[in-house]
């Protein structure tokens, strides 16, 4: 089975972010590939180990985000795409749905896993826009994937536990954290990766038009924030003061 | 005025207790028509026009219960076609944000996704969305029409206003084409007994509960006080404990009269989940935790020796009143 993965090159999450003057965000800082676009990877691979096949990992963003693609091939995915465009700097997630939807169209995947949402953006609107585009039922929140010849069955995560949902691929399917543990990249695949493809496309040669952005950021203000109560160390009494909180609030 | 629709997510028969935070504010901002679908959809209908609703679409078809996104999709875009909106809102839950990005890709329109805010401005409509886990709030103007925007949940407080919607057939027609992602089944493994959303107090732990095996005395204080447990990310993605527990960001907003956060150092993923509870209170071993800055009381120390010392005076003094 031939497998998609869509991978995003983000702010390190454990590093300090900022703003650029024009309210994107600010690239300059420490990069990684996207945690949650980890363990998508590793599902794939999972997938690919069990039933044969291929992993393509496809980005979207500037040339130096070919370095996430790079981690990803180092785990052991077999090829990329880069999609880099300057037309694509700041890209809603409608534009950025078109451009990587273009792309995996040309690859006709019998799977295309996403992961629910970025570390950066959060908005969790590009995979269910993507599968609308690409004309694929959507499973989503998946915490357990199950391939039996055509058909699909994942776990899909609830507010109080989990739904089993069944399709027929093609597919496309959106991964939580709780989906696989991703494999460390060893010597040996960071050495294969270097060898392996990365291929780079424009909007051009996906025939995508940039179009003008859906939503504009009108301002960026900083978000009202609680003022610091007391700070106590416990020496024996702070189970009393705690108490006390409690009953001040009526809940006890 | 501004017709706008709102998407009345429905779960096993229920309506989301997000929906009708969203009417609040939605019927400030123009015409609301509802859409609810499926087991439920009709009494949904009702009870949100005592939220403002003017009009509500209803289907109750087995279909929308057992097939994820595309049915309704199907019916919003029907929708669309037929009443025109200028604003389409959905919850930012699930089974919502599954069909809202549907729903703009088949228009080709934008949406605003995470909001806590939205107001009408010179004829469009800006939405106010949290940043970097919420320290920053951009407000973004939607271009297109309809402009569709997801609402977190907690970001309104529902009321009734006593009025009553007007109910009607929901337009559109669901073909087999959208009938692929087939739910099979549901199961539940939270055994909650309080559900955290809707808790007075939220006991909520992380790393610094040391493992797993610590989480029993947040349990322990939890059932002393009425309360429910809640988690971080960091020890939902370590696998401790299930996802249904994770406040914060990409899980659960709560609101509680008091929250407790024990060993938790308050990243911005967690805090935009809790931050507007009433009181909150941080056990943790660092003075210096981003957790403390937000805190009505802090206290430095061990949580695995305060909280069995806490739950045993819960106890003391419960008995004694």
């Amino acid at each position: 089975m031939k497998i998609v993965v869509t991978v995003k090159q983000v702010p390190d999450p454990n590093s300090t972010q900022a703003l650029e003057s024009d309210n994107t965000l600010a690239r300059d800082k420490e990069v990684v590939l996207d945690p949650g676009d980890e363990c998508g990877i590793e599902e794939g691979l999972q997938l690919k180990e069990a039933h044969g096949g291929e992993v393509v990992l496809v980005s979207m963003g500037p040339e130096r985000a070919r370095d996430a693609i790079r981690k990803g091939l180092s785990m052991g995915a077999d090829r990329g795409i880069l999609i880099t465009d300057e037309k694509l700097a700041g890209a809603d997630a409608l534009l950025t749905g078109r451009a990587l939807a273009a792309a995996i169209k040309a690859e006709s995947p019998d799977l295309v896993i996403c992961a629910t949402e970025s570390y950066d953006g959060s908005t969790g609107m590009v995979p269910p826009i993507l599968a609308e585009l690409l004309g694929l039922p959507q499973l989503t929140f998946a915490k357990k994937v199950e391939v039996n010849g055509t058909n699909l069955k994942v776990n899909r995560q609830t507010a109080d536990g989990y739904m089993v949902v069944e399709a027929a691929m093609p597919a496309l399917i959106t991964v939580t954290a709780a989906i696989a543990e991703p494999r460390y990249a060893s010597l040996k695949g960071i050495m294969a990766a270097r060898s392996k493809e990365v291929k780079q496309v424009s909007l051009q040669d996906l025939g995508v038009d940039g179009g003008g952005p859906a939503e504009t950021i009108e301002s960026v203000a900083s978000a009202e924030t609680r003022k610091a109560g007391s700070i106590i160390e416990d020496d024996g009494n702070a189970v009393d003061q705690i108490v006390k909180v409690l009953a001040d609030a009526k809940v006890i | 005025m501004a017709k706008v629709c709102v998407y009345a997510e429905l779960s096993e028969g229920k309506l989301n207790s997000a929906v009708t935070e969203i009417m609040a504010k939605a019927r400030e901002l123009g015409d609301v028509s509802v859409v609810a679908l499926g087991t439920g959809a009709k009494e949904a209908g009702a009870t949100l026009g005592k939220h403002g609703a003017k009009v509500a679409y209803v289907k109750e078809d087995k279909v929308f219960d057992d097939y994820l996104a595309e049915p309704a999709t199907d019916v919003m875009h029907a929708l669309q076609q037929q009443d025109a909106y200028d604003l389409i809102l959905f919850s930012f839950t699930s089974d919502s944000r599954d069909i809202a990005g549907r729903l703009a890709a088949r228009l080709g329109t934008g949406l605003i996704s995470n909001a806590s805010d939205i107001s009408a401005e010179g004829g469009s409509f800006v939405a106010k969305v949290p940043y970097f886990g919420g320290a920053k709030l951009a407000s973004m103007k939607a271009n297109g029409k309809p402009a569709i925007v997801l609402v977190r949940p907690k970001s309104f407080e529902a009321s009734e206003t006593g009025g009553s919607a007007d109910v009607k057939d929901a337009p559109g027609s669901v073909g087999d084409g959208s009938k692929r992602a087939h739910i099979l089944e549901r199961v539940t493994e939270a055994s909650e007994k309080v559900k955290l959303e809707d808790a007075r107090v939220v006991i909520s732990g992380g790393r610094g509960m040391g493992g797993p095996d610590n989480f029993p005395l947040l349990e322990d204080l939890a059932s002393a006080l009425g309360g429910a447990v809640g988690a971080s990310r960091a020890v939902v993605d370590a696998g401790w404990v299930p996802y249904s527990m994770q406040v914060g960001q990409t899980g659960k907003s709560v609101r509680p009269g008091v929250y407790i956060a024990v060993g938790i150092s308050g990243a911005m993923q967690h805090t935009v989940g809790m931050k507007t509870s009433k009181v909150i209170i941080a056990i943790n071993k660092d003075a210096e935790a981003p957790i403390m800055k937000i805190a009505d009381l802090g206290v430095v120390g061990d949580a695995l020796k305060i909280v069995p010392a806490l739950t045993a005076a819960v106890k003391a003094k419960k008995g004694k009143s």
